[in-house]
């Protein structure tokens, strides 16, 4: 399964690496590589690790070689162990650098979307803190709102986790001036806007794990007596 | 300055730097012909420690080319980070086939190139570049063999995991240590502070036979020899060795250094603590 084969992936590089490049190179063979952006003070300089892995370990895939995105490894490795904890089929969907890519876990319960920003071709050769895009609406889906009163076995757990941006760099922080770009705009994908807490300029925004999503694809009809249990509650409080 | 090829192919190089990792944050890695060599030659840094660690490299290596500056000065010097290259030699624990490379990819690097098993028919690779920096010529005379002085005990020593134990607690009390030992096979640690001594005493540890027919000849077999040092060097020394050795003897030249001379299989490493000044 491509939770393992990724996971096992994983394990050569540092633990305190914030990102890595996910690849496609010669003769078909997916790369993983470290990500260090250039430091300044070039008389230390950081390993560099690189996996590859042949194109017969993975089920499926469509791509072009010199195809590549570089995101967080952190919230990476995160979803890794729960696609293996659960034992879910994972697939990567993604794009051009700098447009989202979408890790989708599945299983006969549960269908979830992690939604990671890229970092885009100017973010790749200097300093730039990156932004996660509000969450893609994908089909199968549901809206947060339309659960509000149900009563079906069906359940959605909206997560938000906001990890210090500077926390997860290896390198030394690195101060941001104002007239930095501002970071990519969500673009065409969003609907459900849940508009992101604007940041102000010359600081890092903190990096948001926007939204994974839960739905049940279980038709109503095969609902269980009684009332649905709460399974997480929001950690908000007030029911 | 050339950068020269070389070709490795390794069984149990990894737990070699496992142990230099602990025991050097940068280290030089010496290349010849016959041999490799992790030094550590800190004089102001590492407050005079001294560690010299040599492997043959036919015992370690199916393959091995090198080439140094030139025939006189056979020779490869390079300064990397240890942990660097242990982490490299890590992932290599289940691998098929390892490979190590002196390349330059904009900076020069020791490629590390590793195999990994794998149950699909495509074999996975892992590369690690450890970015090292050559050390020119001139420099190498830093980096010779620590000669061995004429010490005036020259004792096996115990158990190197229970010392351990011990110079931990002791640390905790001082942050000096005093090393004795004499010729009839008593070795002991003590430490002496204003409210407490504490000294933990090995017996019957046997002394090496002599090198040679000299002053020590005369030497009261009872009689210590004793250097005084900084506790956290012993302690970061004993926290290297994971495993007990083949051979481990200590020497001690009185009031001026000690010196560890251990062999782990294949492996021989020389560790110099300087006395307390």
């Amino acid at each position: 399964p491509l939770h393992r084969v990724l996971g096992e992936a994983v394990l050569p590089f540092p633990p305190a690496l914030a990102e890595v490049t996910l690849g496609i190179g010669c003769g078909r063979r997916v790369i993983l590589r470290s990500y260090q952006e250039e430091e300044a003070d070039s008389s230390v300089r950081a390993m560099v690790t690189e996996m590859s892995i042949g194109e017969e370990d993975f089920q499926q895939l469509q791509a072009q070689e010199g195809a590549a995105i570089t995101f967080c490894l952190k919230e990476f490795r995160g979803l890794l162990s729960f696609a293996e904890s659960a034992n879910l089929s994972l697939s990567i969907h993604f794009d051009a650098p700098g447009r989202p890519a979408i890790f989708a876990v599945k299983d006969t319960l549960l269908d979830g979307h992690f939604v990671l920003a890229t970092m885009s071709e100017s973010d790749l050769h200097s300093p730039a803190p990156h932004r996660l895009v509000p969450p893609l609406q994908a089909h199968s889906t549901p809206h947060l709102d339309d659960f509000a009163n149900d009563d079906i076995d069906s359940y959605m757990i909206a997560m938000e986790t906001t990890v210090d941006s500077e926390g997860s760099r290896a390198g030394p922080s690195i101060p941001l001036s104002p007239g930095l770009r501002p970071p990519c705009s969500p673009g065409p994908y969003s609907e459900d806007n849940d508009a992101e807490p604007s940041t102000e300029p010359g600081t890092p925004p903190p990096k948001k794990f926007r939204s994974l999503f839960f739905g049940s694809i279980l038709a109503p009809a095969h609902s269980p007596p009684g009332p649905s249990p709460v399974l997480a509650e929001d950690s908000e409080g007030e029911g | 300055f050339l950068f020269q090829e070389k070709i490795i192919t390794a069984s149990f190089y990894n737990w070699v730097s496992a142990m230099v990792a602990k025991l050097a944050k940068i280290c030089t890695l010496r290349i010849s012909p016959q041999t490799l060599n992790f030094i550590l030659s800190d004089k102001v840094a590492g407050g005079g420690v001294s560690m010299w660690c040599e492997l043959e490299q036919e015992n370690f290596f199916s393959e091995f080319q090198m080439e140094g500056v030139s025939a006189e000065n056979n020779a490869i010097y390079l300064e990397l980070t240890s942990e660097n290259l242990s982490r490299a030699l890590k992932t290599a624990q289940n691998a098929r086939a390892l490979k190590v490379k002196l390349t330059n990819k904009h900076f020069p690097c020791l490629t590390v190139s590793i195999e990994l098993l794998s149950v699909s028919s495509s074999s996975r690779i892992v590369t690690h570049d450890i970015p090292v920096k050559v050390i020119p010529r001139k420099l190498w005379k830093d980096l010779q063999e620590p000669t061995v002085p004429n010490s005036d005990v020259s004792i096996y020593l115990p158990v190197l995991k229970t010392m351990k134990s011990i110079v931990e607690k002791m640390r905790n009390l001082s942050s000096h240590l005093i090393i004795e030992a004499n010729l009839s096979g008593d070795l002991n640690l003590k430490i002496e502070t204003e409210l407490v001594c504490v000294t933990t005493h090995f017996k019957d540890l046997g002394n090496p036979p002599l090198a040679s027919e000299d002053a020590s000849q005369d030497r009261d077999p009872e009689q210590m020899a004793e250097v005084r040092i900084d506790i956290r060097k012993l302690l970061q020394f004993l926290a290297g060795q994971q495993v007990n050795p083949t051979r481990a003897v200590c020497n001690i030249v009185s009031n001026k250094l000690v010196h560890f001379d251990l062999l782990h299989e294949d492996v021989s490493l020389q560790y110099f603590i300087p006395a307390f000044s």
